[in-house]
């Protein structure tokens, strides 16, 4: 679409960045922060393009994480000691980290949760119980993850209310013009993912979010694959939720974030009831804390929060717009590698795309095309992506998928479409 | 030699490209479908019983190269054959891709079955291998829809 300079931000508009992409040599330096890439099999550094499922992790979270566990280690939010006061402050510093980089005006509004899925399902079982009631209408897009279909289908069964989805192009863009017919008095939230973890798709978030607002609908965008590879501001995008994942963007397993604008989350019910989320209990009445608080029962996953503020320090060192120029850059390169192999169809081609390779092979089945470029030291993943209904709709079991992120390079594209060409010798 | 030789053999890969009893069967007397939820994997085994005996046997659907390949193969060694012997040459074929790798294998006893004795290094695949057989079984038990490997 435009030269490899030009970019797009969370909004799918593109914007010059103010410092140039990553050079190769940039790229070669920060692949030694991730030990995890220099695993070697048959004598060979393993190849690792599974960044949609899972990214690797930089040193600064590892070691932050493990720097917690041996001289902070205390609960939160609790204790009068010294540790205690330490971890609290690691903690709430960590807060403060994501709010900056999502760009939410108010700490408060970001809510830590074991992951995107986990902050789906607190909006279904909270905003959603609360207002949302039979008849009314939810819409998501065919692209969606499952963990952006199941959590709002047991809502729409426990409440009598429907789901409605905005259908995609070939190419695996939404259609605007369907999506507007949708939004009805009846619709009462959309949920769309921004970057789609099948196809690689950028939806425009903020039209989408305009377009909702213009009838008073709340939107909850689904940003597990956008907060790796790009700027994300929830002010500029407008949205009023935004769920993401540390592990997707270098950080731990098992801790995630809830953006919620305050006026929202103030209204709504807690999720999990228990520990850290009251003010008082009594065997008669509960008067439950204040943001974001009421929303994190229990002893929270302290070590995850602490790692994911040193994730996101991380990556803002480097720049989130020149890790999307680079892997711009390098998405294209891979690109046209594939569709010059014969017999090899891309699925997933819009015009806004990030990191994302999906593919299926005319003689070959997913799951054959994964395990033999295993052997060859290429980590992909083959299967449905947890997105059923999306290969359905695209006609296919299920796909390959090649997966980018920053600390890939123009060799692993290439040990790629090599390791393809031995697919092709094997079941040609 | 790459261990992908040895799970993709010649054997394999030929039954891939040309599945035997690839059909659908109209007048089966029983017919199944089995499917893998987490590959998303899935066949329909027919069968035409006379009395005991596995009169014919068709597979159809769709699948990676090793649950492919092992339908076909198992659908030429069931032909004709009755039901307690098609639940004894499963037995030996589980017993087969379910040993540890380094356990030699007896060729003689394994038959045409052998050449599966590759997946034994790929625990997932398994799953693939078996498929076939787990469906036939629950087909010549008298079941009847779907039968899934979760």
């Amino acid at each position: 679409m435009a030269s490899g300079t030009t970019i797009f931000s969370s909004t799918g508009k593109p914007t010059a960045p103010r410092r140039p992409p990553l050079s190769a040599l940039d790229v070669t330096r920060l692949r030694d922060d991730f030990p995890a890439l220099h695993v070697r099999r048959h004598n060979k550094e393993l190849v690792y393009l599974d960044n949609a499922a899972t990214s690797q992790k930089p040193r600064a979270v590892i070691a932050t994480e493990s720097h917690y566990y041996e001289a902070q280690n205390a609960n939160v939010h609790r204790g009068m000691h010294y540790l205690s006061e330490i971890a609290t402050s690691a903690y709430e510093d960590a807060r403060m980290k994501m709010q900056r980089f999502l760009g939410a005006s108010l700490s408060c509004e970001i809510i830590f949760t074991r992951g995107t899925t986990e902050a789906i399902n607190l909006v279904a079982q909270t905003y959603g119980r609360q207002n949302i009631g039979a008849g009314d209408e939810i819409i998501i897009s065919a692209m969606e993850h499952h963990s952006n279909i199941v959590p709002w289908q047991m809502l729409c069964e426990v409440t009598g209310s429907v789901l409605r989805v905005i259908p995609i192009t070939d190419e695996g863009e939404i259609i605007l013009e369907e999506y507007e017919k949708l939004l009805t008095p009846r619709t009462k939230l959309v949920s769309v993912l921004h970057v789609s973890n099948a196809l690689g798709t950028v939806n425009p978030v903020k039209q989408m979010t305009e377009m909702a607002h213009r009838i008073g609908v709340p939107v909850l965008i689904d940003g597990a694959q956008a907060t790796p590879h790009m700027a994300v501001n929830v002010k500029d995008i407008g949205c009023d939720f935004y769920a993401c994942s540390g592990h997707k963007m270098f950080g731990p397993t098992g801790i995630g974030v809830l953006f919620g604008r305050a006026e929202l989350l103030n209204k709504m019910p807690p999720f999990m009831g228990g520990g850290d989320m009251i003010l008082s209990v009594t065997f008669e009445k509960t008067q439950y804390n204040g943001l974001p608080y009421k929303f994190e029962a229990g002893t929270p996953n302290i070590a995850g929060v602490i790692g994911l503020g040193a994730a996101v320090e991380y990556v803002e060192a480097i720049g989130m717009e020149r890790i999307a120029a680079y892997e711009h850059e390098i998405t294209q390169y891979g690109t046209q590698l594939l569709e010059s192999i014969d017999g090899v169809k891309l699925v997933g081609t819009a015009r806004n795309k990030a990191g994302v390779l999906s593919f299926t092979m005319d003689n070959a089945h997913a799951h054959d095309i994964g395990q033999i470029l295993s052997e060859e030291g290429v980590a992909i993943r083959a299967g449905h992506h947890c997105a059923q209904p999306l290969m359905q709709r695209f006609g296919v079991a299920a796909t390959a998928r090649a997966s980018l992120a920053f600390y890939n390079t123009r060799e692993d594209l290439d040990a790629l479409a090599a390791g393809i060409r031995k697919v092709k010798e094997v079941f040609d | 030699m790459a261990p992908n030789r040895a799970l993709y053999e010649q054997v394999i890969l030929e039954h891939n490209k040309k599945p035997r009893n690839f059909r659908e069967m109209p007048d089966a007397t029983n017919a199944i479908e089995g499917y893998n939820p987490l590959c998303g994997d899935h066949f329909t085994i027919y069968v035409k019983m006379n009395g005991d005996i596995v009169e014919d046997i068709s597979f159809a659907g769709a699948g990676c190269a090793i649950s492919k390949s092992s339908a076909s193969v198992m659908t030429t060694l069931i032909k004709g054959k009755t039901k307690s012997e098609a639940e004894a040459l499963f037995a030996s074929f589980h017993k087969l891709v379910t040993s540890p790798p380094d356990v030699p294998v007896d060729e003689e006893k394994a038959g045409r079955l052998a050449v599966f004795a590759g997946v034994r290094e790929f625990p997932v695949r398994i799953k693939c291998a078996t498929l076939a057989w787990h469906t036939l079984l629950s087909a010549l038990d008298g079941k009847a829809g779907s039968v899934s490997t979760e």
